[in-house]
């Protein structure tokens, strides 16, 4: 791969890409349940599907990244949990604070972790699953012996705090805006840019990536940072959004966010999959959530559906892959 | 390479003894055979689980999945018994369907050749949901005392817990199967290098596939104890248990990355976390805060031995210019 062939992006082509089918599964939902109540389409119902997906889109924005470059964060539960319960803590002691204080030092609480993880990753030479396995429960533990049995309750909040969960912008929350912002610029970063080429090549490739000339150690640990401090974001985001924050907040969230990766057409085996497809994996995921309550459908099938919705995805992405192998050696021996 | 390992092995199972040691002197209650019972019953579901998790993760594979394998045959145990099904034929019930749980996931890898990690993310969603959408967030409670009592007593009511036997057995059974056996040594060489061991004339697909009932079925086993342990058959039961049972085994000294690691460092790995968490609970320490112990314990238990390897390449080549000059 020569440095000029790097820079070049890939072509779009909506008919060939994996979302597709994510788009598709998604309309076909809305439409079925729309056609059998059609308030499922009102605004309100629309404003809360997303309300609902923002806080899970920031997550799976970092993960994808992360999982690109063949590799996986699964502390970032706990990242969002430490995240949300330092930021509450400093709202309640300090109800004088900006918001903007409040959002920086989520971000920054995020990063210091992702850059725990990322130097055990690169420097410690321990597998990522490992590192991370082990952060998750650090991280958590930290925010157990800090807290204590305590939480902080929505009437110890800044009402500015607490607002900035409804409130808009021209009529869309800032919660939504947030995350369209940071799943459109990654996405952006990813598709067009050097650093977001440099970064598929590794997950496609580490050795060769290496052998290329790729900053592998600076852009590795650029991914863990971006992941620590999104779930950091994402845990400003959950006190805002829910007022009351203790020390399990955001406990289990690993699955959920790797599922919406998963589902989203990121492979596990990284080098593929884009960044606003993880974004629509989270929409997926959540608006199947609340079609189910819309369709008066148990809503213990939910997990059921994500669990099979994964295998599913994972079995699609093995049938591209294989198809594509395949395509390949044709051209190889025609050519 | 193997001395490095034995030595993890045998680091892990030495702290463990120091730990067991320090904690019956120095916490009040812990050396009691009360507590011994306690323990014990803390270690059943970990260490059992950990057994065919081991012989996974030294193929290069995992199984994140048996948790929820825990708690769908602990779900379904509850609806069989409302049912009016018998336990006798409940438990070999539970553990089938624990080994169906299996077989689809050995397909799904091994058929389809789909990676294990994200399979099994999958399977863990799809089994725990199964396990909610079978009881819901109901529970049943009303079990038989003899199986209830069966599980949670001792042997004539003396210090050795009933379940400790089964314990034993199980472990005696992997461990032999794994360190003794031309299987096991199949394991670590698939582990090492599926394409060698395949061309060595190894059936890689078929072990690997064989690995993953065995371990369901001693999942939907676990699920059975654990139902009976707390006379609760719920579909939460065991959330989460496949984190601290991959840590053990992590612990315990076996890589990641397959082919490397033994039994007897997994079985300390499991001791060290569960004797650790019981003392701190006597001392009134809480059990979440122990979690930082866990999650530095797993990170450096592999980072130590790179560590340690990388001073001494550094130690070697200095000394080999040395003698070079």
């Amino acid at each position: 791969m020569t440095p000029t062939a790097m820079k070049v992006p890939p072509r779009f082509n909506i008919m060939k890409t994996r979302e597709l089918g994510i788009v598709l599964a998604l309309a076909a939902l809305v439409l079925y349940t729309t056609i059998n109540n059609p308030r499922f389409l009102s605004g309100q119902s629309i404003r809360d599907n997303l309300l609902n997906t923002a806080i899970l889109a920031v997550m799976a924005t970092g993960q994808a990244v992360v999982v690109i470059t063949r590799n996986i964060d699964l502390s970032v539960g706990s990242v969002l949990g430490i995240s949300a319960f330092a930021v509450a803590t400093m709202m309640s002691d300090h109800p004088g604070l900006p918001m903007i204080v409040a959002i920086l030092v989520g971000l920054a609480v995020g990063a210091a972790a992702g850059l725990l993880n990322g130097v055990l990753v690169r420097y410690g030479k321990v597998p990522a699953l490992v590192v991370t396995l082990g952060t998750l429960y650090m991280y958590r533990g930290i925010t157990y012996s800090w807290a204590g049995g305590s939480q902080v309750n929505a009437d110890e909040l800044p009402p500015h705090f607490l607002n900035f969960a409804n409130a808009n912008l021209l009529g869309v929350p800032w919660l939504v805006l947030i995350a369209l912002v940071v799943v459109g610029a990654t996405s952006l970063v990813m598709r067009n840019y050097r650093v977001g080429r440099e970064l598929y090549a590794m997950g496609s490739s580490p050795q060769a990536a290496e052998l290329a000339g790729i900053k592998v150690a600076r852009n590795l640990l650029g991914a863990f940072i971006l992941s620590g401090a999104l779930a950091g974001l994402a845990g400003v985001l959950f006190a805002a959004r829910f007022g009351t924050v203790d020390a399990s907040a955001g406990n289990g969230y690993e699955l959920n966010v790797v599922a919406a990766v998963v589902v989203g057409g990121v492979a596990v085996f990284g080098g593929s999959g884009t960044v606003w497809g993880a974004g629509l994996g989270a929409l997926l995921l959540t608006v199947i959530s609340s079609a189910l309550a819309v369709l008066d459908i148990n809503q213990f099938w939910q997990q059921a559906i994500v669990g099979a919705l994964i295998i599913l995805a994972i079995c699609a992405d093995r049938l591209v892959a294989v198809r594509i192998a395949r395509s390949l050696r044709k051209k190889d021996s025609h050519g | 390479m193997a001395k490095r390992l034995a030595s993890w092995d045998s680091i892990i199972i030495l702290l463990t003894l120091a730990v067991l040691v320090i904690a019956s002197l120095a916490v009040d209650n812990f050396g009691t055979s009360r507590n011994f019972t306690f323990m014990v019953l803390d270690l059943l579901p970990i260490i059992l689980v950990a057994l065919p998790m081991t012989f996974i993760i030294v193929t290069g594979e995992i199984d994140l999945s048996v948790a929820s394998t825990l708690g769908l045959t602990s779900s379904l145990m509850g609806w069989f018994w409302n049912q009016g099904l018998s336990i006798e034929t409940i438990i070999p019930l539970c553990v089938l369907i624990g080994a169906i749980a299996g077989v689809l996931n050995g397909f799904l890898i091994t058929g389809l050749g789909l990676p294990s990690l994200a399979v099994t993310i999958g399977t863990l969603a799809l089994y725990r949901g199964l396990a909610l959408v079978v009881l819901g967030d109901g529970a049943v409670a009303d079990f038989p005392f003899s199986y209830t009592g069966w599980v949670t007593g001792t042997i004539a009511d003396g210090a050795v817990p009933n379940v400790l036997i089964l314990i034993v057995v199980l472990a005696l059974i992997f461990g032999v199967l794994l360190h003794a056996t031309p299987i096991g040594r199949s394991l670590y060489a698939i582990g090492a290098n599926a394409q060698a061991a395949h061309f060595a004339g190894i059936r890689v697909a078929r072990t690997k596939f064989w690995l993953y009932v065995v371990s369901g079925a001693v999942a939907g086993l676990v699920g059975v104890l654990w139902t009976l342990r707390y006379s609760s058959a719920r579909a939460d039961n065991g959330a989460g248990l496949e984190l601290a049972v991959v840590a053990a085994v992590l612990l315990g000294g076996v890589s990641i990355f397959g082919g490397k690691g033994s039994l007897p460092g997994v079985l300390a790995g499991v001791v060290l976390l569960t004797a650790l968490q019981n003392a701190l609970r006597l001392e009134d320490v809480s059990g979440q805060a122990l979690n930082i112990v866990t999650g530095a314990l797993l990170v450096l238990s592999v980072l130590l031995p790179n560590v340690i390897s990388s001073i001494r390449g550094n130690w070697q080549r200095r000394k080999l210019r040395q003698s070079a000059a």
